[in-house]
């Protein structure tokens, strides 16, 4: 992989040049590093009421106002961002982590195996994301770590399934053909020789999965069942700012905003991430 | 031509088996005893024994399994500990309310979703390419209770030109009826006239470098005739089938979407089940909501077949 035309170089070479996958590379990094340095940065404690401050529209000292216990707005979205982001990458690592052994091995092994995995896969991808995610996290009860548990064991069928296609037509290539002649044991050859050729797919859809994710948390959390007050999150400052519309539209436009912004850079990256990492191109 | 139909309708049997099956563990995830939680205040012993009894508590885990499929089978959802109802009469009052919703927030992803997809595949590369795409992308991007909060925000609050919330039967006021339901199905169906348009444009594109379609331009037919009637009627095809499949999205969105409209249908149902812990009534919403998913996804199939004349012989 060192040499100066391997694939991965090739791909990374392609990727930047993409404004749209720079443009979300670099929203991405922003909001990364707004979240992981969120008690330098953040102006206030984001828990920090004031009732001389309640629902004050943006100012030079608030940049995005407050909301209606008198905290402000800009700290509680930059705060926000750490529960959104570490929500979307844990919930995708578990599915991840769930589903591409799981799915590797049904397409592995076949047979019954295969045939349980399959059928199992099957029934939770029948039941709609967004409702087999509410069913979980209500049944768990709810808090942010129950949200990330529930969106990724709802988002585990999509790489069991991906992981499965991917190995079954990498078992008659070739070099996985070559592997086993030469009397390597099928965890070697799954580990060695078919999880790095099948990783390009995997980044992607979990690159476009994280969005998905992200958007999965934040309407938990709307809808009360993410993360709990006062702890902020973009989800449940949504669902507060909803009964103070007339008062205080701010309350609203920057919680979303900061989503759309985020899910919208992970899809940029996402599909150009896809193309760059696509042969045929 | 449908001879694949019998057999698909068997394949649903295990898939749906399973689905039951899981919808029954989701509540083996809850903690506590469902006995103490039914029986209330006092926790009389006698009255715990007798509620353990009725609802088979008593039983191994397979047992109670299996006589919640047996009445499940026989059209029997449980009853809503909150309102004191049969979930089935629920499922019936609310599910009519979230189709309404559904149907039109699928005709606004037609009307917006084909047009783009096609005007944008025509002219690739042009402004109005650029534009559907951004569309595209800003639809896949926004949280549809964001845009629900947003649009609320301008025509009811800014404007004035449409209620906030709330629903009316078509049956009552249709005036009325639309008046409510078409920010919540514009907002529902956005998400969809994305996806519609992506995939639209490719089908498209793909279509109009087919050799039918230069055989057709070569016969010196006008453009016009070419792209609507020999590349959009090949391309239109996978598109039916995917827009079938996005009826998930719809009811998944619907969840949120009723809920930032108060819109009493199918998701403001489970939310409300999920918060006054009426597990029933949750078990009873999901299993429902996937059976019509399986059914739409065979309808889809259906329609493939069914406007494909080389899979109808």
């Amino acid at each position: 992989m060192s040499s100066r035309n391997s694939p991965a170089r090739l791909a990374l070479r392609s990727l930047l040049r993409r404004p749209a996958a720079l443009f979300g590379f670099t929203v991405l990094a922003l909001v990364a590093l707004l979240a992981v340095f969120a008690p330098w940065i953040a102006p206030y404690d984001p828990l920090a009421t004031s009732w001389s401050l309640v629902r004050k529209a943006p100012s030079a000292a608030h940049w995005f106002g407050t909301d209606e216990v008198g905290r402000d707005l800009l700290s509680r979205v930059i705060w926000g961002g750490r529960a959104s982001l570490s929500a979307g990458v844990i919930a995708v690592a578990i599915a991840v982590g769930a589903g591409v052994p799981i799915g590797m091995l049904a397409g592995y092994l076949g047979g019954w195996v295969d045939a349980i995995i399959s059928r199992l896969t099957d029934a939770m991808l029948a039941i709609p994301f967004l409702i087999l995610a509410i069913a979980l996290a209500a049944f768990l009860g709810p808090s942010l770590g129950n949200a990330m548990i529930a969106i990724g064991i709802t988002a585990t069928p999509i790489f069991v399934r991906l992981a499965r296609g991917q190995v079954l037509s990498a078992r008659a290539e070739d070099y996985v053909e070559a592997a086993r002649a030469v009397g390597n044991p099928p965890a070697r050859i799954l580990v060695r020789h078919i999880l790095p050729n099948i990783a390009p797919p995997v980044l992607v859809q979990g690159t476009l999965a994280i969005a998905a994710a992200i958007i999965a948390e934040a309407s938990l959390s709307f809808l009360g069942l993410g993360q709990q007050p006062p702890s902020p999150s973009w989800g449940s400052m949504l669902n507060v700012a909803q009964r103070f519309l007339t008062q205080a539209p701010w309350m609203a436009i920057f919680p979303g905003l900061a989503i759309f912004l985020t899910v919208l850079a992970f899809n940029l990256f996402g599909d150009a991430l896809r193309d760059a990492l696509d042969p045929k191109r | 031509m449908l001879h694949f139909l019998p057999r698909r309708l068997l394949q649903l049997i295990p898939t749906l088996f399973l689905v039951s099956v899981i919808i029954f563990s989701l509540q083996q995830l809850l903690p506590g005893d469902p006995a103490l939680v039914m029986a209330g205040e006092e926790k009389d012993p006698e009255v715990i024994a007798q509620i353990r009894e009725q609802y088979h508590l008593d039983k191994p885990i397979p047992v109670q399994y299996g006589y919640w499929l047996a009445g499940v089978l026989q059209g029997d959802l449980g009853e809503s500990m909150r309102i004191k109802k049969p979930v089935s009469e629920l499922v019936a009052e609310k599910l009519p309310v979230t189709l309404q919703l559904a149907s039109m927030a699928m005709l606004f992803a037609l009307l917006i979703g084909i047009p783009a997809g096609i005007l944008s595949a025509v002219r690739k590369g042009s402004g109005w390419d650029i534009g559907a795409n951004v569309f595209a992308l800003w639809g896949l991007s926004t949280p549809n209770f964001w845009l629900g909060i947003m649009l609320i925000f301008l025509f009811s609050v800014k404007l004035g030109w449409l209620p906030a919330s709330g629903f009316v039967s078509p049956f009552e006021d249709l005036r009325q009826s639309l008046a409510t339901t078409v920010l919540p199905a514009f907002v529902l169906g956005n998400a969809i006239a994305a996806v519609l348009m992506r995939h639209m444009r490719s089908a498209m594109l793909q279509a109009m470098s087919a050799d039918y379609v230069r055989t057709a331009r070569a016969k010196g037919l006008y453009e016009r005739f070419v792209v609507l009637r020999h590349a959009l009627r090949n391309a239109l095809t996978p598109v039916i089938t995917l827009g079938a499949l996005e009826f998930g999205t719809l009811l998944s969105g619907a969840v949120l979407t009723e809920q930032v409209f108060s819109i009493p249908g199918f998701g403001k149902l489970i939310v409300d089940a999920v918060f006054n812990r009426d597990y029933a009534v949750v078990q009873g919403v999901v299993l429902v909501t996937a059976t019509v998913y399986v059914l739409l996804n065979l309808l889809a199939d259906v329609l493939y077949v069914l406007v494909n004349p080389r899979l109808r012989s």
